[in-house]
């Protein structure tokens, strides 16, 4: 069993603090279209990264295998992949795997084996459960259980490519250039820390859910062990990691609709609720009172993405830069408004949203290349997190 | 007998400033000073003297002192001073020793070596007084999630209460308390957005009005217990145990049942009120869950229903399962917790630290996935707000003050409460005695303590860069310990200072 907090988290630190540069691009026609522009954006922000984590997450990217979960994982050792990929090949059929292509570039140093397989779930294996929570536990069982390996994403028709480096370099080393997606979101990392490791750059991601995220949750303490309580171990000891958990319960498992999520984690204050118009304020205190814990408070500026959909999320008195811009078909979400004008001089729409103010992207619903995944149902008792748990 | 007992205190007159205005020889409840109108002297019966201070503080001329004894045995590090008393006390009673007020050992405070974290570069500090903080926190039971579909919670199995801020007032009832003295306690609730508790003793008729403020409490006795009463209120509350005396039941001396405290606790003028050790229709976990399901059905799911215990050795296991029996909100009552009246050595001896047990207890429950069923409520020996907001990120909702608020009305902790006497108004139903407190005046005071302890919680909240006291509770990572042991730390889920 590895420790991924040494890997993560090496002086064991309550959690991993950073700074760092954020840039998302949706296309809202659903078209896919070259990195290039995001490329461009996020090394406009090298400031604001040192050079210790770079990533992206694309979405679109292989519609081939649309239908599969495509699961990418990283190895520090060959031995490491005979054994993950004995582990996958008795629990999913794969339809296809290869190493992610990759060119020599002189920045990158002593990077780790990345490989794509393209997975669905056998009968027989865990059938009592949805296919997504299956994923799940092997990705869970890959990430804590097997020595040198860590799984980037594992979402259909999407992928994290992520690493230490400026993200354009990471870029570059990926080959991203030859990728096409409708939503990219990327990452440029300033970790306190020297030492880092390839999986501890952004983005974050489980299932088709990903996050970046600029700041520092100083609420973690407590929103980890609520997570804790749904059976959601926090690994990797950083506070990205949680937000992605949040989403995940709240959005999958619980089936909020994402309105309700960023209200939950974001919420307005008290005294703005109390000015609030019935039916409206009964409902918000009430997700004040059952959600407390998932209030995620500190200076932060995410960017939630799922298939179809990306929304940009500041604390509630935004004590981190968020700037959202729409220009032609693309919607923009970055830390510094001249990204966005680096690479769409002439915006149609152009703010800065107010703390809690989700930025919210969606596809079009008429946009051909979506994949729209779709949502099994989920018992009561999982959505009470009491399964994941496994302990009541 | 002769008693070999030396004056615990001794009280000194400056001759050159007394005026014999005699207000020490009246405000005396317990008769110390006495007036010579032959000589125009007056005299000290040290031997009577509690320390409480009432003399000193109302002296217009400033011409008294109070002093501990001087007077010393051989000194002797085992059979210490108060070793010695005791043993004669003992000796000349034969009776158990009675005590009030909360355990005034050196127990070790978890809290002294407990230290609170702040924002420094990568997250910024808040300022309170430029930016909103919010304390607002809802007492009660909460589903897991949100209802699918419908928008919202079955809210009628989960009633909440809210209050403004996380500080409640302790369980003091009527009767061990004077009627302004509780008085007292219900308005600053009601003014500052918080609760008081009546304690066992019932609700004063004079105090009806302050019930949606109240939380009632159903104890052994069952004094004052009716439909009306357990209507008339925030919350309900089932007193299992109290933290000053774990494992033994109450005893109102029938000389203080007087007419008004005989008609609220519903029992005739001057007997003994005796509140026995367990309750009992109570002596397993399935009879606690029928008591709170018989008073949600009195209260027709309407109010949280609260449960009591004082902090025992098992306080985790037991509290999971108060929870599983339907409690809304649990209390623990820590072994510093005060009291009316209690015997000394079970004061002192029985029970554990609250830090530790608050920890253990919201540790489990987390465990267990069922800590939004019920809110958590620490009490005992609070004694600022730095103490609560530790107990607040070691895992409680809200914590109970009691001995502080008394202080805050004029209480200096001279432990004789369970005398009936009570210099200062408090603790005591003597109508001369009780008077002297005037519930503006103390409310005032109260409200001020709430307010001052409030203001302190936002500011060390806003050093830590959040604004709402939600983001604080159970948020172990804001604190570090020092001086503690692995398994202190262990226990308490904190990591050392440095880690």
């Amino acid at each position: 069993m590895k420790n991924l907090r040494s890997l993560n988290n090496p002086y064991r630190d309550d959690k991993v603090f950073e700074g760092c540069a954020i840039f998302a691009l949706l296309n809202q026609a659903g078209r896919n279209v070259s990195g290039e522009p995001v490329f461009r954006a996020i090394s406009n922000m090298r400031n604001r990264g040192n050079g210790l984590g770079g990533g992206f997450a694309i979405y679109g990217i292989y519609p081939e295998y649309a239908e599969h979960y495509a699961l990418q994982v990283m190895f520090d050792d060959p031995l490491a992949r005979e054994e993950v990929e004995s582990y996958l090949k008795g629990r999913f059929e794969v339809a296809d795997e290869e190493e992610v292509p990759t060119r020599k570039t002189q920045a990158v140093d002593h990077p780790p084996q990345v490989f794509r397989y393209f997975l669905s779930p056998r009968a027989g294996w865990m059938d009592d459960v949805t296919e997504d929570e299956r994923v799940i536990r092997a990705v869970m069982d890959i990430n804590t259980g097997i020595k040198d390996a860590f799984v980037f994403s594992s979402g259909k028709n999407m992928g994290v490519f992520k690493g230490v480096g400026h993200p354009e370099t990471i870029a570059e080393y990926f080959r991203l250039d030859e990728y096409r997606g409708y939503l990219w979101t990327a990452h440029s990392r300033f970790p306190t820390n020297s030492r880092a490791w390839w999986g501890g750059a952004h983005p974050f991601s489980i299932l088709d859910w990903t996050v970046i995220h600029n700041g520092e949750i100083s609420s973690y303490g407590i929103n980890r062990r609520y997570l804790e309580m749904h059976g959601y171990a926090c690994t990797l000891e950083t506070d990205t990691e949680v937000l992605a958990y949040i989403v995940d319960l709240l959005a999958r498992r619980q089936r909020l609709p994402m309105s309700l999520v960023t209200k939950i984690m974001a919420p307005p204050l008290w005294e703005e609720i109390e000015r609030m118009k019935e039916p409206e304020r009964s409902e918000l205190i009430k997700l004040r009172q059952i959600y407390s814990s998932l209030l995620v408070n500190g200076p932060f500026a995410c960017v939630i993405a799922h298939h179809g959909e990306m929304i940009g999320l500041n604390d509630r008195i935004r004590l981190r830069p968020m700037t959202a811009g729409i220009g032609g078909e693309n919607l923009y979400i970055s830390s510094e408004e001249a990204s966005i004008r680096l690479v769409c001089p002439e915006l149609d729409e152009f703010w800065s949203p107010q703390g809690g103010d989700p930025i919210v992207g969606r596809v079009k619903p008429e946009s051909p290349e979506i994949f729209e995944p779709a949502r099994p149902e989920v018992s009561d008792e999982d959505r009470a997190g009491l399964k994941a748990g496994g302990r009541v | 007998m002769k008693s070999y007992l030396p004056p615990e205190f001794i009280v000194e007159r400056r001759e050159d400033r007394c005026i014999r205005c005699l207000t020490c020889v009246r405000q005396c409840g317990f008769e110390t000073h006495v007036y010579d109108a032959e000589e125009n002297s007056l005299l000290s019966r040290e031997e009577l003297c509690v320390g409480c201070l009432r003399c000193v503080t109302l002296c217009p001329t400033r011409a008294l002192t109070v002093r501990t004894n001087p007077s010393e045995s051989r000194p002797n590090a085992n059979w210490t001073r108060e070793h010695l008393r005791d043993v004669c006390r003992q000796a000349e009673s034969g009776g158990v020793i009675l005590t009030g007020s909360g355990n005034d050992k050196p127990i070790r405070s978890y809290w002294d070596h407990l230290f609170l974290n702040a924002s420094q570069v990568t997250n910024p500090s808040i300022d309170p007084l430029r930016e909103p903080m919010e304390l607002r926190t809802y007492l009660g039971r909460k589903p897991d999630a949100l209802e699918p579909g419908e928008g919202r919670a079955r809210e009628s199995e989960c009633p909440n209460v809210r209050i403004e801020t996380p500080l409640l007032f302790s369980a003091m009832s009527f009767g061990a308390i004077s009627l302004q003295a509780m008085q007292s306690l219900a308005r600053a609730a009601s003014e500052y957005g918080t609760l008081f508790n009546t304690g066992e003793g019932g609700l004063p008729a004079e105090l009806v009005d302050y019930g949606k403020v109240a939380i009632v409490q159903c104890a052994s006795g069952r004094f004052g217990v009716n439909w009306e009463y357990l209507n008339n209120s925030a919350i309900v509350e089932i007193k299992i145990g109290q933290g000053a005396k774990p494992g033994i039941g109450g005893h109102l001396p029938g000389e203080k049942v007087l007419a008004k405290v005989a008609e609220t606790r519903m029992i005739p003028v001057g007997t003994d009120a005796l509140s026995p050790a367990p309750q009992h229709d109570i002596y397993s976990i399935e009879d606690l869950s029928m008591l709170i399901y018989a008073l949600k059905e009195a209260t027709s799911y309407r109010k949280p229903i609260s449960v009591k215990i004082a902090a025992v050795h098992n306080a985790a296991a037991i509290a999971s399962g108060m929870v599983r029996a339907g409690a809304d909100m649990i209390v623990i009552d820590g072994i510093r917790g005060g009291t009316g009246a209690a015997p000394k050595l079970i004061r002192d001896h029985v029970g554990i630290p609250i830090e530790l047990a608050l920890a253990a207890v919201d540790t489990r429950l987390r465990e267990e996935g069922i800590r939004n069923w019920a809110s958590l409520v620490a009490a005992g020996g609070f004694r600022s707000a730095a103490d609560v907001i530790k107990a607040i990120a070691l895992g409680a909702d809200a914590v109970y003050l009691g001995t502080a608020a008394l202080v805050a009305m004029g209480c200096t902790i001279c432990q004789k409460c369970y005398t009936g006497i009570c210099n200062w108004g408090i603790c005591t139903n003597r109508p001369e005695l009780a008077k002297r407190l005037n519930p503006d005046v103390a409310a005032r005071r109260l409200v001020n303590l709430l307010r001052g302890w409030s203001l302190d919680i936002k500011e060390i909240l806003g050093g830590m860069g959040v604004n709402a006291i939600e983001s604080l509770r159970g948020n172990r990572l804001q604190l570090r310990g020092v001086g503690l042991e692995e398994w202190e730390l262990r226990v308490l889920g904190v990591k050392g200072a440095g880690e």
